[in-house]
């Protein structure tokens, strides 16, 4: 398993927003992570990323357990995501975003880089020429230079899942990519997913509300409701599940 | 040609800088404007340095001026005590007002950058404040009296060739180098990343308190730095010369030539030391001018007030 | 002995005038989530405006507060309405930077109209001690002290009971939801500035009637401190403020007495440093993270 999540909750001032949760994530899987609004599911995505710190349980990733580390400690072992509300650096331009990302692996200091010595030369064309690739993959590569403020929604999306991988991860969490997504571009981005879980080997978790979308590509489901895990399984059998139907529709 | 398109900001700092020393020594520029011009590249270094925090950083500092006063003092007292040969003593001195600057910024940053909200502006306010009163109190510094009789640039020219202008203009291009290209590394572009979204920089694998701690203590470096050369230029130290209104009047030019802009913070050094000067009556107002400035950027650049833009004019008047 | 004594009921006096205005701070901040630097400056304003009513004016002290503090709210209301409404979804850092803008101007204004009576002297509202067991307090510390506390009182209440009390709490705790709700933001806010503005005019009115001698530039000092005894209490928590103010008080009178008068001022900063190191979100706050 390169995630897993052994029974964590956490409690905001006397409210348990997610309690006894379990789940695991393997290599090369794309994983979805349902439930209703309020279930808890960005909840459990900033507990994984470590927004906030879980009260109860445990959380091990790659061998390693990660609970309460800090966010940017969980990112640079390798878990990335993107956030419900875009999250962009709106004023610098489209390829600055993406190198954002990379400077976590880049080697030279602060004096290399005031006075371009030693390795910042060498650093920063090779980081050019890896953020320009990384944008073509998602068809960015002409919009390099604008600001990223600037982009049309779905091309914001699309940036924001480049940025997260340009940190070089081994998981990726999407938080409601498809949302505000017309079934055209719906479709577009079932195909990017795809690709990127393929080219870039990272396993993905997925929290969706497109069903489409989710039936369709994950293989397995989480469902959630009122912060606990009500049912988990293939896509097939969620759908036929009493619980999740209920959850869904009402008692 | 082509390095001369290239290098064109170094070029031409350096021919001004070139035209500046000669014609001080041949007598052609007075006094007076000598001493304008020394401030002009004093404000310099404090503006770009400044726009740093707020520009890039995107924190709101307010006491810049207790940097610089920390700066001045250290190079008014270490230039007085401290025997070094004649080569080496201004170096140090100068250099130690940066680090001693740097070190207080770190106790002012480190308690108030981990936290979210504008901590750091209240506690920079009140940091100058204390500055000013500890300064006021202590003997070494000259308590309310001053400081006096410190080595400057025309009396110990004879004694110490190394005190000396030319210092004063190389620094100034040093810090807008090194701030400028700083902005342009990857550090530079972390830094701004911060600014524009904390949580998604920290969420790309970002120490944000790193980097943040970085760019405020750099800046402060420079005050530091500003803070020595003034000390030198001016010969005498009065606590009260670095005061809130001086840590505002930073801010204002920070924010006159542009938030992340370093031309700017440049051309609004030079145009806001010149104007007090060559107005006098201008001189005593220059709060309430300056404080009507803030305010107009502000709202101007949010655009919710059409009418103080010159567009809204421009097509009510000459239609479309 | 009696040192002691006296810098205390001196430090609880000030205390309780640095507990008003800052309640003015956090309720702002609770808000709009916005260090109001001009807020501060308010107590100057209404300081000033008593001073124009009872001297130049020659109306009553009765009615010479009541128009003061009247002012001073309406002018709080004002200054959000024109400089920090415009800005709502501009980077804070630019409502930040308009609102020292705004401190900024008061000051020099003031300072403007006011040259030739600057720093001006106030007519006495109430004169003489009262003697409790052998320690003599003055009447206008006993005043002072009195007035606070019923105001806080009385704020507490507003706030807990009331239509617009519970609509400041919805909205500092989710703008959005509560527009939704149907509740009017803009008034609330406009409340939320007009109460705090007048709270610290409450506060300008008993500091000038205690030292009888203001100028311009007292507000940004005195603010300054009641921001930092707002953080110490909690900021945006108003039982906070008011612990806050009343420790502030005291410890900086205590300092006054006992170690000296310009480093009183860095004991009070320092406290604040060590406040934001250990407990940053105050004696009574709780650790909340930002919305993701």
């Amino acid at each position: 398993m390169l995630l897993e999540v052994n029974d964590i909750g956490i409690t905001f001032g006397g409210l348990r927003a997610v309690m006894g949760f379990n789940m695991g994530v393997d290599k090369d899987e794309i994983v979805g992570l349902i439930g209703p609004n309020g279930a808890g599911k960005t909840t459990v995505f900033n507990l994984l990323t470590g927004v906030y710190t879980p009260t109860e349980g445990k959380i091990i990733f790659d061998q390693k357990d990660i609970t309460g580390k800090k966010t940017n400690v969980i990112n640079n072992l390798g878990i990335a995501r993107t956030f419900q509300n875009i999250r962009l650096f709106k004023s610098m331009s489209v390829i600055d975003n993406v190198k954002v990302a990379y400077n976590q692996n880049m080697k030279y200091n602060e004096l290399q880089g005031v006075f371009k010595f030693g390795l910042y030369k060498k650093e920063e064309a090779e980081l050019h020429e890896k953020a320009l690739n990384l944008l073509d993959v998602f068809g960015l590569k002409g919009e390099a230079e604008e600001n990223a403020g600037n982009l049309p929604y779905g091309k914001q999306r699309k940036l924001e899942i480049a940025r997260a991988l340009g940190t070089g991860p081994k998981l990726l969490l999407l938080d409601e990519p498809a949302a505000g997504m017309n079934p055209s571009e719906t479709a577009e981005l079932m195909e990017i997913i795809r690709l990127v879980k393929d080219k870039f080997r990272v396993s993905i978790l997925l929290i969706e509300h497109d069903m489409s979308l989710v039936m369709n590509i994950c293989e397995r489901l989480y469902v959630l409701d009122y912060g606990s895990l009500i049912a988990s399984g293939p896509p097939e059998e969620i759908k036929n599940n009493q619980d999740v139907i209920s959850a869904y529709l009402g008692e | 040609m082509a390095f001369y398109k290239k290098q064109f900001g170094l070029i031409s700092a350096a021919v001004i800088l070139i035209l500046l020393v000669l014609f001080r020594y041949l007598g052609i520029i007075d006094d007076y404007y000598i001493t304008i011009i020394d401030l002009v590249f004093i404000n310099i270094i404090l503006a770009v340095s400044l726009n740093l925090t707020i520009g890039f950083l995107g924190q709101l500092a307010l006491g810049n001026a207790g940097f610089m006063a920390i700066g001045a003092y250290t190079s008014a007292i270490l230039t007085t005590y401290l025997k070094l040969p004649p080569i080496l003593l201004f170096p140090v001195a100068v250099l130690c007002s940066g680090v001693l600057a740097v070190l207080s910024s770190l106790i002012v940053g480190i308690p108030s950058l981990r936290l979210k909200g504008d901590y750091l502006a209240i506690i920079t306010l009140g940091f100058g404040e204390i500055i000013k009163n500890i300064i006021t109190g202590l003997k070494i510094t000259g308590g309310a009296r001053g400081y006096k009789g410190i080595m400057n640039y025309n009396t110990d020219f004879e004694t110490n060739a190394y005190v000396n202008m030319i210092v004063l203009y190389l620094f100034a291009g040093l810090t807008v180098f090194v701030i400028s290209n700083f902005t342009k590394s990857r550090h530079g572009r972390v830094i701004k990343s911060i600014r524009d979204n904390e949580i998604a920089s920290e969420a790309s694998g970002v120490n944000i308190m790193y980097y943040k701690l970085l760019g405020f203590s750099m800046s402060a470096f420079f005050a530091g730095v500003a803070g020595s050369l003034y000390a030198h230029h001016n010969g005498i130290l009065a606590a009260n010369k670095f005061d809130f209104n001086y840590s505002i009047e930073m801010v204002i030019m920070v924010v006159l030539g542009g938030m992340g802009n370093i031309k700017g913070s440049i051309a609004a050094a030079i145009f806001l030391t010149f104007l007090p000067q060559l107005l006098s009556s201008f001189s005593d107002k220059r709060m309430l001018f300056y404080s009507i400035l803030l305010i107009i950027v502000m709202l101007v650049k949010n655009k919710n007030y059409p009418f103080l833009k010159i567009d809204f004019y421009k097509k009510r008047l000459l239609g479309r | 002995m009696n040192l002691f004594i006296d810098q205390m009921i001196n430090g609880i006096s000030v205390g309780s005038v640095y507990a008003l205005v800052a309640l003015g701070y956090t309720m702002v901040y609770g808000i709009v989530k916005l260090i109001n630097f001009a807020h501060g400056d308010i107590i100057m304003v209404s300081s000033y405006f008593l001073m124009v009513f009872l001297r130049k004016a020659g109306l009553p002290f009765p009615l010479a507060i009541l128009l003061s503090v009247a002012l001073s709210g309406a002018l709080g209301a004002i200054v959000e309405k024109l400089a920090y409404k415009p800005l709502r979804g501009a980077p804070r850092i630019n409502v930040l930077i308009t609102a020292i803008g705004v401190s900024i101007l008061l000051q020099n204004v003031f300072a403007w109209v006011f040259k030739q009576d600057n720093p001006a002297s106030m007519p006495a509202l109430l004169d003489g001690a009262i003697n409790i067991g052998g320690v003599s307090i003055s009447k206008i510390s006993v005043l002072t002290i009195l007035v606070s506390v019923i105001l806080m009182v009385t704020l507490s209440l507003l706030i807990k009971y009331t239509k617009m009390g519970k609509a400041m709490r919805a909205v500092s705790e989710d703008s959005g939801a509560a527009a939704l709700m149907g509740i009017n933001v803009d008034t609330t806010v406009s409340a939320t500035f007009i109460i705090g503005s007048a709270l610290a005019a409450v506060a300008g009115v008993l500091f000038a009637s205690t030292y009888r001698l203001i100028n311009p530039f007292m507000g940004s000092d005195f603010g300054l401190k009641a921001f930092i005894a707002a953080v110490l209490g909690g900021i945006g928590i108003i039982p906070g403020a008011m612990i806050g103010g009343f420790i502030m008080g005291v410890v900086e009178s205590l300092a006054k007495g006992y170690v000296s008068t310009i480093f009183a001022d860095t004991i009070v900063f320092t406290i604040l440093i060590v406040i934001l190191i250990f407990k940053p979100s105050g004696l009574l706050g709780k650790n909340i993270k930002e919305k993701v």
